[in-house]
């Protein structure tokens, strides 16, 4: 008892805090929950200030420059619809493309298919493509991926040119081989979001589809993927939204062509690829439009990120039960 | 487990229960030539031409790196100012200096900013409103595409300071890097033990003390690993800052003064500006960066790795 009440004799174990120690655990905890405001504070600004610098634009193209196609910077025409229209159509390719190779993928590495080494290399092969930058996969798509599509792209376009989608010939750039190096982007994120969701399926469940009888696939695709189907849907969401803001890779492959089209070897356009390549050009009269479109870009992914975010709290809380 | 066909239940036993006979057990033979179990087999089958499909990218991607960009390394790349137009030879120096530099000026304003938030949301008031917040705003972060950090910048610290700049680059890499190093350091000192949080507040620890004497010592390797996974990350981010930092032909240390307030080069725009040039020097050269960008994140990566084994 006494050695407590002593503030540090030798031979103590402990002693009371000092007047110091008060003081700076009062001064470091102020500092960390200023920390947790500057957080809050950080995204208001950023929302503050592009909505700001995008009022202008508002003001003088209203709603109208949402739907117009033209950009002209001499006359002052400004419209984003093709941009729009190009992110949300390369997107939702490299979503079928690489949510398709993602989801198997996360299947194959979580359903013991593979002897544990071998599940290492493929582990690591999709945390390096994640890890590859996009500059890098930009660099590549121009050098091989468009050289190695463009004879099956001549040869669709001139066999099946009268379905929209093979309407064109691929002259380099394109809305293909854009969405082919996007869906490689986006292929890890959804392989890794889905393998969560599918681990957090209980083991005994599929145990007991297998003492059921029911094959390998059976229990995959019966028992397996249904419970995991809310992660997987967010998994699915969330690499769309990282495919909506990805900006280098298609700003090097898609072509910077402001058009409407359906054809999957037209030069198109996107919001992050239209901001990348004006931007650095741009006079004041186009910052504010630049800024208006780059509003439009953050208000799209914000809603798709958030609707994943959501999507993944609700399946957390499913298997949580 | 087998991967290979389960026993099939024998179609009999329901009509032999049915009859009111003795039950019949079921048939434990395997069955490999049904059709459910043929059909189980060549999705296996596509499972693995998919696995096999999804990692040809990968390798074909790392062979132009070594095979192109192999060919150009070599050490006056690394030293030498990038060429003009039709010049022969020069390098990329002031690109790995401007890229580490950014990288440098980002973290330093991003980690600190991002532990002090991961220390309220781990220890001060993990279930309060205000942390209940500043997650979701993380979280929103992560999902920030890279340009608008860069257009964030450029309003913020471009048009201010009326000139394009490694401080602004760094400003717009931060951004992008704090929403890594808060969750990830939240998770690190949240696995931190209660028992030994406890004992220390026993010995008369104020809460400040247990932070920097038990939780951060203790959670120093996975804090790390997110401040290297996001140091990995802003490395090879280029959209942020083209229009931030914009791009250079010249070092930034000049006559043994530093210039921070000039375009400054980075390793990832000079790949975006050479990829698109005329000029077979240029494109070489920017295989040759894109060699050299690669291997410099993948062993941020691997460092991270490293330090997040051995916590575990």
């Amino acid at each position: 008892m006494s050695s407590l009440e002593h503030a540090g004799p030798p031979g103590a174990v402990a002693s009371a805090p000092s007047a110091w120690d008060f003081f700076a655990d009062r001064a470091f905890r102020a500092l960390a929950t200023a920390g947790a405001y500057l957080i809050l504070l950080l995204l208001a600004f950023i929302l503050w200030q592009i909505g700001r610098k995008a009022w202008p634009g508002m003001r003088d193209y209203g709603v109208g420059f949402l739907t117009s196609t033209n950009w002209d910077v001499g006359r002052g025409h400004f419209g984003i619809l093709p941009a729009i229209w190009g992110t949300l159509y390369s997107s939702f390719l490299a979503l079928v493309i690489g949510g398709f190779f993602g989801v198997v993928m996360a299947i194959f590495l979580t359903q013991d298919f593979l002897p544990p080494r071998l599940a290492v290399v493929f582990r690591t092969t999709v945390e390096l493509l994640a890890a590859i930058p996009s500059v890098v996969y930009g660099l590549w798509g121009i050098f091989v991926v468009v050289p190695a599509i463009r004879p099956g792209a001549d040869w669709l376009y001139s066999h099946l040119g009268r379905i929209p989608f093979f309407g064109s010939t691929l002259s380099g750039p394109g809305l293909l081989p854009a969405a082919l190096v996007l869906a490689i982007m986006i292929l890890p994120t959804v392989a890794a979001v889905s393998q969560d969701a599918l681990r957090q399926v209980p083991y005994r469940v599929k145990e007991a589809a297998y003492g059921m009888g029911a094959t390998r696939w059976e229990a995959i695709l019966k028992v397996m993927m249904p419970t995991a189907l809310t992660g997987i849907f967010g998994a699915l969401v969330l690499g769309f939204g990282r495919a909506l803001g990805e900006t280098m890779a298609l700003a090097m492959l898609i072509g910077n062509s402001n058009q409407l089209s359906l054809s999957l070897f037209s030069p198109a356009n996107t919001l992050a690829a239209l901001l990348a390549l004006n931007f650095p050009e741009a006079g004041p009269r186009e910052v504010a439009v630049l800024m208006y479109a780059a509003l439009v870009l953050l208000a799209i992914t914000l809603l798709v990120n958030v609707a994943g975010g959501a999507i993944m709290a609700m399946a957390g809380r499913k298997a949580g039960k | 487990m087998s991967p290979g066909v389960i026993p099939a239940v024998d179609r009999s036993v329901g009509q032999g229960m049915a009859v009111g006979a003795r039950p019949v057990p079921p048939s434990l033979k395997r069955a490999p030539l049904e059709r459910r179990a043929l059909l189980s087999e060549a999705l296996t089958a596509g499972a693995w031409a998919a696995a096999i499909i999804a990692s040809v990218p990968l390798v074909s991607v790392l062979y132009m790196l070594v095979v192109r960009g192999g060919a150009r390394l070599h050490w006056s790349v690394l030293v030498e100012l990038p060429p003009a137009g039709f010049e022969m030879g020069g390098g990329f120096g002031n690109a790995i200096v401007g890229t580490v530099v950014m990288v440098g000026l980002g973290a330093l304003i991003s980690v600190p900013v991002g532990i002090l938030c991961a220390v309220f949301l781990a220890e001060l008031g993990p279930h309060s409103t205000l942390a209940g917040a500043v997650r979701f705003a993380a979280k929103t972060l992560t999902g920030l595409p890279s340009i608008l950090a860069g257009v964030f910048a450029y309003a913020s610290v471009v048009l201010v300071t009326g000139t394009y700049s490694a401080p602004a680059g760094a400003v717009a890499l931060a951004v992008l890097m704090v929403p890594t190093v808060v969750l990830t350091a939240e998770e690190a000192m949240k696995t931190v033990s209660r028992i030994t949080r406890d004992a220390a507040y026993g010995m008369g620890c104020t809460r400040s003390q247990v932070i920097w004497r038990i939780v951060l010592p203790t959670a120093l390797p996975g804090i790390l690993t997110g401040v290297m996974l996001a140091v990995a990350r802003a490395a090879g981010e280029t959209a942020p800052l083209l229009f931030t930092a914009l791009f250079s032909s010249f070092w930034l240390v000049e006559h043994g003064a530093v210039k921070l307030m000039q375009p400054t080069a980075s390793l990832a725009v000079l790949i975006y500006n050479f990829s698109g040039m005329p000029f077979e020097n240029q494109i070489e050269l920017a295989w040759a960066a894109s060699l050299v960008l690669v291997m410099l994140v993948l062993f941020v990566n691997i460092v991270s790795r490293l330090l997040g084994r051995r916590r575990a």
